[in-house]
């Protein structure tokens, strides 16, 4: 604005001249405004190749045994037996004898607690996202939509802090265990945190339900649950499907409550008490203490682009839901 | 709400499914075939207070229009016969709806039996976003009318409701797409079929043909045209040319007032009242 105004100052006298030079400077940044703006916008997908290509690279040399240049020129690195690491379940890097690189008891922690997180989270997420929408007045739902974001805002720290606290002695006392540290615990905590997520967008989806469908419902003597289940559950399905989606992607994504949760043992668990370590928890918990440039630091890189195959193949999957099959879902 | 003298007629209160095809509405010809009476009805919404002592006798197996201008709670007397009303919050009602002889605020009578016998079309068509089929047979699975009916009594069921809409010939093979790909007028027509099933006594109607084009208005009209004497139909319109040609009886509204029931060619040709003479002449509304 002060530039504005000396530039007036300098070339004109008077408003109408004004007018006209600020009009003038106006047409010669409006190229400049739309171009950063393309820049805002395309920033977006650049960050996300130039991430993927960073993971990427940075895990190739477990794949190929050619290491990156450091310093000292290059260095050779051990090669990954790549069947080892997607079948086996042992995971033992730092071992001076024999170092083992399986992650499937990762992927399989990872992926059971996440499971039983979504199993907790869904009914309890569309359960409030129905009552949200279709029961509370004006000023429950509007303050239990404050409230909910404001846990969604929680940092997942504290989460695992909650767990640590309050969940571990709990599930000792109620089962016995010697350790409450386990997919119980991680899984409870995951669902607490994803529920936000998916009340949010499955409130929006039930909302964007014309209320002409709801009359519909209740003008041919469907009581309000009937209305629900088989007028607007049909109606919402592809928004409520993402909302599920979204929270899956949200459990598995998430790192420090589950690292914190799980008790961080590899296992292959076989019930609920049994403690596991995942993807996410072993890349923050040993990438600081890893060897840079060594078999085990391209190997965590590669645990990050499995979990960027995760995150990738669930996003899509929902985008796909929302968007595409809406025509033929119901042939 | 007072409590109706009158004994609950047994064939409204008996539950039996009613979906054998011919069967006509089962109806008892008493109260000189009155379907709906209504009786010192006054509703409020929060302050505003939307019907004043309605007093009307509609009579059975007629075309009845509800004519007003905007905002005179014709709508919302049609809306009081189902009681869909009620799902508004601050909504208060006060006085007796008899309908075949039965009160239907009594506390007897639940919302999903009422809405059974007294079938509601809508100004937007309102499909549900399921299948063809299922929208036809949607009433019927809600009130287990057909859990004896085997797959083929079920598509019989169907194809006679889509019939006489005079939509089958359009939809049959496709019964299994989506209603809400269909056009407005086929979605508004099988939003009639759907009702059909369920042998509803009473079709009540807010303004079906406002969202057609006029192609769409005069089929719906030939369709509401034929369910006459089956049914008794109370339509909602806006629309003075249409009141004049698909109604037998029409009932003038003001301000939430009945100014004037009379016979449709009786209110077009020689209007009672000064005021619904300056309203079918187009003065105002």
């Amino acid at each position: 604005m002060l530039l504005l105004l000396l530039l007036d100052r300098n070339t004109t006298k008077g408003n109408l001249s004004f007018r006209r030079s600020f009009q003038q400077l106006q047409d010669r940044l409006e190229p400049v405004v739309v171009g950063v703006i393309y820049i805002c916008g395309w920033s977006a997908i650049l960050f996300v190749i130039a991430i993927f290509v960073f993971v990427f690279k940075e895990s190739l040399p477990a794949i190929t045994g050619i290491g990156t240049e450091i310093a000292a020129g290059e260095i050779e690195v051990e090669q990954l037996d790549l069947v080892e690491f997607t079948t086996s379940p042992r995971w033992i890097p730092e071992s001076s004898k024999k170092p083992a690189f399986g992650i499937l008891a990762l992927i399989v922690g990872t992926l059971s607690v996440t499971f039983f997180s979504i199993l907790l989270a869904v009914p309890l997420g569309l359960g409030a996202a129905v009552y949200v929408s279709e029961f509370a007045g004006n000023k429950t739902r509007e303050i239990l939509k404050i409230l909910i974001e404001l846990l969604a805002a929680i940092p997942s720290v504290v989460w695992g802090f909650i767990g640590i606290v309050i969940m571990n002695p709990l599930i000792t006392n109620l089962s016995g265990e010697a350790v409450g540290l386990n997919i119980l615990n991680a899984g409870i905590v995951l669902a607490l945190m994803s529920v936000p997520i998916i009340v949010s967008v499955s409130e929006d989806a039930l909302r964007a339900v014309p209320d002409s469908f709801r009359e519909a419902g209740l003008a041919m003597g469907a009581n309000r649950w009937e209305m629900i289940y088989k007028v607007l559950f049909p109606a919402a399905k592809n928004g409520l499907l993402a909302a599920v989606l979204l929270g899956i992607g949200r459990g598995i994504g998430e790192t420090m409550a589950v690292l914190m949760c799980t008790g961080h043992s590899v296992n292959m668990p076989t019930s609920l008490f049994d403690p596991v370590r995942t993807l996410t928890a072993t890349i923050a918990a040993e990438l600081g203490e890893a060897v840079r440039g060594d078999l085990h630091y391209h190997t965590l890189f590669l645990i990050g682009v499995v979990l960027f195959a995760f995150a990738f193949i669930i996003n899509l999957t929902a985008d796909l839901v929302v968007k595409g099959v809406r025509d033929q879902s119901n042939v | 709400m007072s409590t109706s003298t009158i004994a609950p007629n047994p064939s409204t209160s008996n539950p039996e499914p009613i979906l054998q095809s011919g069967d006509p509405p089962s109806m008892p010809e008493t109260n000189d075939k009155l379907s709906i009476r209504v009786r010192d009805l006054n509703l409020w919404y929060g302050d505003f207070q939307a019907l004043k002592d309605v007093n009307i006798d509609i009579r059975k197996g007629i075309i009845t229009g509800l004519i007003g201008p905007s905002g005179c709670g014709k709508t919302t007397l049609l809306r009081c016969f189902n009681r869909i009303n009620e799902r508004y919050e601050g909504v208060k009602t006060t006085g007796d709806i008899e309908i075949l002889d039965k009160n239907i605020y009594d506390s007897d009578v639940t919302s999903r039996q009422l809405r059974r016998r007294i079938g509601m079309v809508f100004q937007r068509p309102n499909p549900l976003p399921i299948s063809i089929y299922d929208n036809v047979l949607f009433g019927a699975n809600l009130h287990k009318t057909h859990k004896q009916l085997t797959r083929r009594e079920r598509n019989d069921v169907v194809q006679q409701a889509l019939e006489q809409v005079a939509l089958w010939d359009t939809v049959k093979d496709k019964l299994k797409t989506r209603a809400t790909t269909l056009t407005l007028e086929q979605q508004q027509k099988l939003c009639i079929a759907r009702l059909i099933p369920l042998k509803p006594d009473v079709i009540l109607m807010d303004e079906p043909c406002s969202a057609l084009d006029a192609e769409g208005i005069e089929q719906v009209e030939g369709l509401i045209e034929s369910l006459r004497d089956d049914y008794t139909v109370v339509i909602v319109t806006h629309n003075m040319a249409q009141a004049r040609r698909a109604t037998d009886e029409c009932i003038f509204m003001l301000m939430g007032k009945i100014i004037e029931h009379s016979s449709t060619a009786d209110m077009f040709l020689n209007p009672r009242e000064e005021q619904t003479e300056m309203y079918i002449q187009g003065r105002y509304g």
